[in-house]
């Protein structure tokens, strides 16, 4: 149930971010999350989107260097404490987690987060264990 | 002229040419004795009909003998140029080469002697005294800048600070706490000192500086008039190159009107470096050296890629030995950075071994206030991004530490997308140098 995310990598030039976008409009994939990482001179812009192979495609075609990830999608619920709970299952069962975002849509009062860890496989049995729903590519697609 | 003229041996200094070209005469016997012992010059030397000292019958026959470059130097590495027993070598400097085989010097207690006493004389040409407190700001170490001209300073019987490069602070309390008097630095460096005098808390007026001795990277006289109004100091021009021991192949004299190579420890000719044939005086040709005082490591016509003019005419200090004007340029793409030899392709070296990045580069200096700034662009190989910022650090960190094992200086990295970089085969510029000539 790893969901599949894309990177890609940004000198920090003018317009840089928002040919990648284009890019991924023109090919007709949707954005569903993104984050951006950066430092003094180059960032790299993280994304969960509908159609991952074509949005790779896009920006192969358009010169940009990507690659893509398998990230853990979760479902949080949108109250006070919601995001904790989860982290706490996480820490009492020793798993790092590398990075994190959210996402921008949400279903019912449930938020989607999603979370890079060095073993997602792993992480997904603890997480399956302790009854934390993990999102999976259909419902992403159909956010 | 508020300096007198002094020297270490007027005899030698002052000898007349037709002396002078008997003793270089007997000199380059000796030295091609020398040479005949290394296997490099035996197949050399042979394959011109030399093969013993007799065969030099007057300094004509220098022209017979074909000219050694750095490449040479390279692919004699590490002993196809050692001229004597490694019992009697006492110590070694080696350079960077342009493709990671470095090049190696030798020294026997007589070179070294012999070295020693050519930087006594040269610092004593513009007037240091065993009463001077001398702070060498050069690098120490296997760059011969800094040990060079630290045993000249001490035999003559000044007071030596061997404070090393960097630091400025630190460097301006030894100054102003020993009362130095001459130091030795880059150009840059004493630019940069310029720069933090006063934010330091120091002032000009507190310290006791004469004069200083700046070599290593080439200069205009725009800058040394700069650097003598600041510090209310004489500012010395002086010239050498590892291969040929270091500092001390060539000084200003009092009178600052070109830098009088050695002739008695250095045969000089200039040559034309597209048909190498020789060239007269005050035409721009490149120096070609040959050590006359040297055991272990004699080099014959070595090619020093330096362009530079032979001065016409006498010196006002008397002494003979004729003089040789500013470098200006080279015949190589060799470039100085903060007084550090980089060749491009050593560069490139670093770059082709590591996978995550392409084989596109450029590499561009400018200037961070006085001091040199390299930044070496590269390009991000497609097929290897992770898609983690860390990882890109790493990879950052990791050209940087490379790079540095290689050319000493670290650069500032940077990474690019691919394509983004000029490409080679479009004859792209390599390096961009930004820097304002000082």
């Amino acid at each position: 149930m790893k969901i599949t995310q894309i990177s890609v990598f940004l000198e920090n030039k003018k317009g840089r971010l928002f040919e990648a976008t284009k890019a991924l409009g023109d090919a007709g994939v949707d954005i569903k999350a993104l984050t951006i990482a950066e430092n003094e001179d180059f960032g790299v812009l993280r994304m969960v989107v509908d159609k991952p192979q074509d949005a790779l495609a896009a920006f192969k075609k358009n010169g940009f260097v990507a690659s893509l990830t398998d990230i853990v999608a979760v479902e949080v619920d949108d109250t006070p404490g919601g995001l904790a709970r989860i982290l706490a299952v996480f820490n009492k069962n020793d798993l790092n987690v590398e990075y994190m975002y959210a996402f921008v849509e949400k279903t019912a009062d449930k938020a989607i987060v999603v979370f890079r860890f060095d073993d997602p496989d792993k992480a997904i049995v603890i997480l399956t264990k302790n009854n934390v729903k993990i999102v999976g590519k259909k419902e992403i697609q159909t956010l | 002229m508020k300096e007198k003229i002094a020297f270490r041996d007027a005899q030698k200094e002052c000898i007349d040419g037709q002396a002078l070209r008997k003793y270089q005469l007997e000199r380059l016997k000796e030295t091609v004795g020398h040479a005949l012992r290394t296997p490099f010059y035996q197949h050399r030397l042979n394959k011109v009909g030399i093969r013993s000292s007799d065969d030099i019958r007057s300094l004509k026959d220098l022209e017979r003998i074909p000219f050694t470059t750095k490449d040479d130097l390279r692919e004699s590495y590490p002993r196809g140029l050692l001229a004597t027993d490694m019992k009697k070598v006492v110590r070694v400097h080696t350079s960077s080469g342009t493709t990671g085989i470095p090049t190696v010097i030798y020294h026997t207690q007589e070179d070294l002697d012999n070295w020693t006493e050519l930087v006594v004389r040269s610092i004593v040409a513009c007037g240091v005294t065993s009463d001077d407190v001398f702070q060498n700001m050069m690098t120490y170490g296997m760059f011969t800048g800094g040990l060079g001209l630290h045993y000249g300073a001490e035999r003559l019987g000044a007071l030596v600070i061997p404070s090393g490069s960097g630091n400025t602070k630190r460097q301006l309390q030894l100054m102003k706490d020993f009362r130095t008097t001459v130091v030795h630095a880059t150009p840059s460096y004493m630019f940069h000192f310029s720069s933090k005098i006063g934010e330091l808390g120091f002032t000009v007026e507190e310290l006791n500086l004469k004069k200083a001795f700046l070599g290593a990277e080439p200069y205009s006289e725009n800058t040394r008039k700069k650097i003598e109004e600041f510090f209310k100091i004489d500012v010395y021009n002086s010239y050498g190159l590892s291969e040929m021991n270091g500092p001390g192949v060539a000084f200003e004299c009092i009178y600052k009107t070109g830098m009088h190579l050695w002739e008695d420890a250095y045969i000089l000719e200039m040559i034309d470096p597209e048909t190498k044939k020789n060239l007269g005086d005050d035409t721009q040709g490149e120096l070609v050296l040959t050590t006359l005082c040297r055991q272990a490591t004699p080099l014959l016509r070595y090619r020093t890629r330096d362009l530079t003019t032979v001065v016409k005419g006498n010196c006002p200090c008397g002494r003979t030995h004729r003089r040789i004007s500013r470098i200006a340029g080279r015949t190589d793409d060799m470039l100085i950075i903060s007084g550090v030899n980089v060749f491009p392709s050593q560069i490139e070296q670093v770059i082709m071994k590591i996978p995550e990045v392409g084989n596109n580069y450029q590499i561009y200096l400018a200037k961070e206030g006085a001091l040199d700034k390299l930044t070496v662009k590269v390009e991000l190989y497609s097929k290897l991004f992770s898609g983690d910022l860390q990882d890109l650090e790493r990879l950052k960190r990791k050209i940087q530490d490379e790079l540095r094992a290689s050319i000493v200086i670290t650069p500032m990295v940077e990474l690019h997308e691919p394509g983004s970089l000029p490409e080679f085969e479009l004859k792209a510029k390599r390096v961009v140098d930004e820097r304002i000539k000082i």
